[in-house]
């Protein structure tokens, strides 16, 4: 049996708390940085990760992409969507087919 | 194209004309393999841009519900509210093959099975839009999953595709032609030889033919001698 994690600032988190998520608070990259290493390494499958700490951890993202487990999917937070997560669907397009070919 | 490094002799012919005929049937495999993990990929993909574009929708909206419930409840009410969970999630992966990918199939279990436990509070200190802040979240978490395993699996398949086009383009464009000219070489040097060698047997031939001419006619112009 596999745990679901999130990883955000408070707000954006709290609400799963009660769905019974595994989650972690994280302000800043480098404490989203650690938790997401140490939940990866324990049994998670699933670890969404608001947006708005994503953008300075596309490396360590990067590392599990291709790996089984675990899957990260970006959410958007409270502040609102960046729009990277959905830029990752075209990115796994453009790998895929070597050009975007999703319209918008 | 270079051809490969090999001696022009009749067994690496042989050996050369089999790779060939591997590498050409290696090559129309993978192509259709890269075919059919294409057409697996491109409806993954596309459901999965339209389920990420209302995940991340609904997702705004129970964020805003959490927005309007902290706004008139204290945050530390909130957070003592939500801070003891007492529903749980468990989740069970499982692999499926696409085209010889594993990709993970997911399937949750909540630990009780009655809808009311996702609210871990009481009723007396919390306001109404928590309740629906929560619900909308809750009714988001099958979808949730439902995108991380597209997501996985479109990123698994992309990565596979890569590979496999990588592989169909070294063969197509680099491994066959190289065989071919290689067993082009091969061919046009043994034929070469071929024809050293008859060549060769020709003037010596010649040259025999020459030596018995000359001998006949010696021992003709003895024999005349001997007579006369």
């Amino acid at each position: 049996m596999y745990k679901i994690a999130v990883i955000g600032d408070r707000g954006s988190t709290l609400g799963f708390k009660s769905l019974g998520l595994e989650t972690v608070f994280a302000d800043t990259a480098a404490e989203a940085r650690e938790a997401l290493h140490r939940l990866a390494a324990e049994d998670c499958a699933v670890i969404y990760l608001t947006e708005q700490l994503a953008v300075d951890m596309a490396a360590d993202i990067e590392k599990y992409t291709d790996a089984i487990k675990p899957a990260i999917i970006l959410i958007p937070g409270t502040a609102g969507s960046l729009g990277i997560g959905i830029a990752g669907v075209h990115k796994t397009v453009e790998r895929a087919v070597g050009a975007d070919i999703l319209k918008n | 194209m270079a051809r490969l490094n090999v001696n022009p002799t009749r067994m690496e012919l042989t050996r050369l004309k089999r790779r060939l005929v591997t590498a050409r049937r290696g090559h129309k495999l993978l192509k259709d393999k890269r075919d059919e993990l294409m057409k697996q990929f491109l409806s993954i993909v596309n459901e999965n841009n339209e389920l990420r574009k209302s995940v991340e929708a609904a997702l705004l909206q129970a964020h805003k519900s959490f927005a309007v419930a902290s706004a008139v409840m204290s945050p530390e009410f909130l957070e003592e509210a939500l801070m003891y969970p007492k529903q749980s999630v468990s989740l069970s992966l499982n692999l499926k093959n696409i085209m010889s990918v594993n990709v993970p199939i997911y399937d949750f279990k909540t630990g009780s099975e009655d809808a009311a436990e996702i609210f871990p509070y009481g009723l007396a200190t919390t306001s109404g839009e928590l309740d629906d802040a929560v619900i909308t979240l809750s009714n988001l978490l099958e979808d949730l999953l439902h995108l991380a395993q597209l997501e996985k699996t479109a990123q698994m398949l992309a990565r596979e595709i890569e590979k496999t086009r990588r592989r169909v383009n070294a063969l197509e464009y680099v491994m066959i032609p190289q065989l071919e000219e290689t067993i082009k070489y091969i061919i046009m040097k043994l034929d070469e030889n071929e024809r050293g060698n008859l060549s060769r047997l020709m003037k010596v031939k010649d040259m025999m033919l020459e030596q018995a001419r000359q001998a006949a006619i010696k021992q003709n112009e003895m024999m005349s001698e001997k007579i006369s």
